[in-house]
């Protein structure tokens, strides 16, 4: 039944042409974006019963902007502006727990820290860059997520994953492809959403939404990307929701 | 009496080595849209088995006479030389991976990418990087399979030599190593951390089976390869094999894997060469040779010589391959990434590469010699350059 209602999901999905997020520069194919097919009972709880929202990023350098003012502008940050928005009635918080250079198996071993202290009912981990630049053997890294999902999950918070950032100067420098997929395998196996980064922003490259390979100090693209993430991250968790209120199912 | 192997270059062997050297080219620039017609992405394997088969096979053809003619030793010893070629050509393409690095590091400045600005750092010290890229421990995207091809040949003379006295058991010896290795995880370490991405006793199988095939088991096993079921079952492997492919890029179709079989086929490891991909090579390789006779007319058309000649100068095309995929990557971004553009320099590479395979022929032609000539048997020469 599930894979059913999965396939029903992803099929209205794909025949859809182009989802509007609520700034149309962060429009992506359908395709792209419907990354949640799965539900956050979690989170459809605390929103329903407690109306409270505790989310914790857990990230490496490409979840935060360098330079001045820089973590303000970065998806985290505006990503709880978003949610306060959409949902008013909401306590949201989204607590950043990002460092630069950091691997996933190095994220791993905060989790403890991180789920006592804040009791997070989302963790968004976005991972994977560092991993690729270090090349990490892609089956540690498989189970590295496998295990930091399972971790996170066993703490009481659902996980939505965030991949690689595409970028069209190193593109031949980092092999992001064995890690993408091997996150995409986590994300089905351990039925978490999953917010492809990497193909949303190689479309927004290709369309020609963003330009993606200039060279420049200025933060002003950079700051509507992020924003665009974060209204993306926003769709995921909204579907999520909604998927666990109309199936609602016992969480594990 | 050990087999003898054939008495003439087989072309086709050239022909695919040539094109697996032009799919390779155009599979190193990211995002080229050319490389949507490459063959992975219509099923499992890629350019990457069609190069370790054929050298393998070539490998064999050339130094399994020297070994009979020559004995043990000097076969060797060529084998080694060829080892140090590649080694040598390998480190100068990792110079000018470095430089094309070291140019983008300085004119790299955007705040989104400041977690990717990490690939520069090895940069910052050159006295562990070089060293570590010098031993084979450090090897930049896409430069993995000369090391490969490096690791391969240092161990080919037992190989070899097992092969020409007992060419099953050599087989088997080699397919109980690719699953020791899968059992245990055996692989090399890479700088700084991880290991080789294509490994190495992983990677041998398909080595030997050229290898195998060039000193008469192709023959052996001629009949059975052509044999109605083989084709069948190769047919539907590769429609299933194109079927599951397809559901990587159109996601929509992707709910149509069954859960079970795609836990059970997933990861598909490159690295390891995964059965998966082995059996989609071999698939190929099968209804190649069953449609393709060695004395195939085409096979002297003028159509296929571009081929043909990238293919009997496959180390001095492929490494050109790589400079030229670093190139074109550095057009795209420094110029123009249109389509038209991409068209262009995958064309334009595979034009250069073409020119640049019929240069060394003619090199070698007026120094009195003849890789390509159907008249001569293999010598030293050849032996020397065009395993």
């Amino acid at each position: 039944m599930r894979e059913l209602t999965a396939a029903a999901v992803t099929l209205m999905a794909g025949l859809g042409t182009v989802l509007a997020a609520e700034s149309p520069d962060c429009a992506v194919a359908a395709h792209l974006a419907a990354a949640s097919e799965y539900p956050l009972p979690r989170v459809a709880v605390a929103v329903d019963r407690a109306r409270t929202l505790d989310i914790v990023v857990m990230g490496a350098g490409s979840s935060t902007l360098a330079g001045p003012g820089g973590t303000d502008l970065a998806y985290p940050a505006r990503l709880q502006i978003v949610l306060s928005k959409r949902f008013p009635d909401v306590k949201t918080k989204v607590v950043t727990n990002v460092k630069s250079r950091r691997s996933a198996a190095e994220m791993t071993e905060g989790f403890e820290k991180v789920l006592t202290e804040e009791k997070p009912v989302l963790v968004i981990w976005q991972s994977g860059t560092v991993d690729a630049i270090t090349g990490v053997d892609p089956d540690d890294y498989r189970a590295t997520l496998e295990e930091g999902v399972q971790l996170l999950q066993a703490g009481g918070a659902d996980v939505v994953l965030v991949n690689m950032q595409y970028s069209p100067r190193t593109e031949s420098m980092i092999a992001i492809q064995a890690y993408a997929d091997n996150m995409r395998l986590v994300a089905q196996h351990r039925e978490v959403p999953l917010l492809d980064r990497f193909a949303i922003m190689r479309h927004w490259s290709e369309s020609g939404t963003f330009d993606l390979s200039t060279a420049t100090r200025k933060l002003e693209t950079a700051a509507r990307i992020h924003d665009c993430l974060a209204q993306l991250l926003a769709d995921v968790i909204r579907d999520g929701i909604k998927l666990s209120r109309d199936q609602p199912k016992p969480i594990q | 009496m050990p087999p003898a192997p054939p008495a003439q270059r087989d072309l086709r062997l050239d022909l695919f080595r040539g094109l697996a050297l032009w799919l390779i080219f155009l599979d190193h620039i990211p995002s080229n849209v050319v490389s949507w017609g490459t063959i992975r992405n219509f099923g499992f394997s890629d350019a990457a088995e069609i190069f370790i088969f054929i050298s393998g096979y070539t490998a064999a053809f050339v130094y399994g006479r020297a070994m009979q003619e020559r004995g043990f030793i000097v076969a060797s010893a060529r084998i080694l030389k060829r080892a140090w070629q590649i080694y040598v050509a390998h480190m100068f393409l990792f110079v000018i991976y470095m430089a094309e690095i070291a140019y983008v590091s300085s004119s790299f400045e955007n705040p989104l990418y400041h977690e990717e600005m990490g690939i520069f750092d090895f940069l910052k010290q050159p006295d562990v990087t070089l060293i570590q890229a010098l031993l084979l421990k450090f090897k930049p995207v896409n430069m993995d399979v000369l090391p490969l091809y490096i690791a391969l040949l240092l161990g080919f003379p037992p190989l070899l030599w097992l092969l020409q006295k007992q060419p099953t058991v050599a087989l088997a010896v080699s397919a109980a190593l690719y699953a020791l290795t899968w059992h245990f995880g055996w692989n090399l370490p890479a700088y700084p951390t991880g290991y080789w991405w294509f490994n190495p006793f992983a990677w041998q199988l398909l080595f030997a089976l050229g290898a195998w095939c060039a000193l008469g088991g192709a023959q052996r096993i001629g009949p059975f390869i052509r044999s109605p079921v083989i084709l069948g079952a190769a047919i539907v492997y590769l429609l299933f094999a194109f079927a599951i492919v397809m559901t990587w890029h159109f996601s929509a179709l992707a709910a149509y894997v069954p859960k079970w079989l795609g836990e059970a086929m997933y990861p598909i490891d490159k690295i390891n060469l995964d059965v998966l991909r082995l059996a989609h090579f071999l698939a190929l390789a099968a209804i190649t040779v069953r449609f393709i006779p060695v004395d195939w007319p085409g096979l002297q058309s003028l159509w296929l010589r571009p081929a043909i000649l990238c293919g009997q100068h496959s180390l001095e095309i492929f490494c050109l391959g790589i400079f030229l995929s670093f190139a074109g990557h550095f057009v795209f971004n420094e110029i123009s990434d249109a389509v038209f553009m991409q068209i262009l320099v995958s064309a334009l590479g595979i034009a250069i590469m073409c020119a640049a395979a019929a240069l060394i022929s003619w090199y070698k032609r007026i120094e009195g010699r003849s890789p390509g000539s159907r008249s001569k048997p293999p010598d030293a020469d050849l032996a020397g350059g065009e395993a």
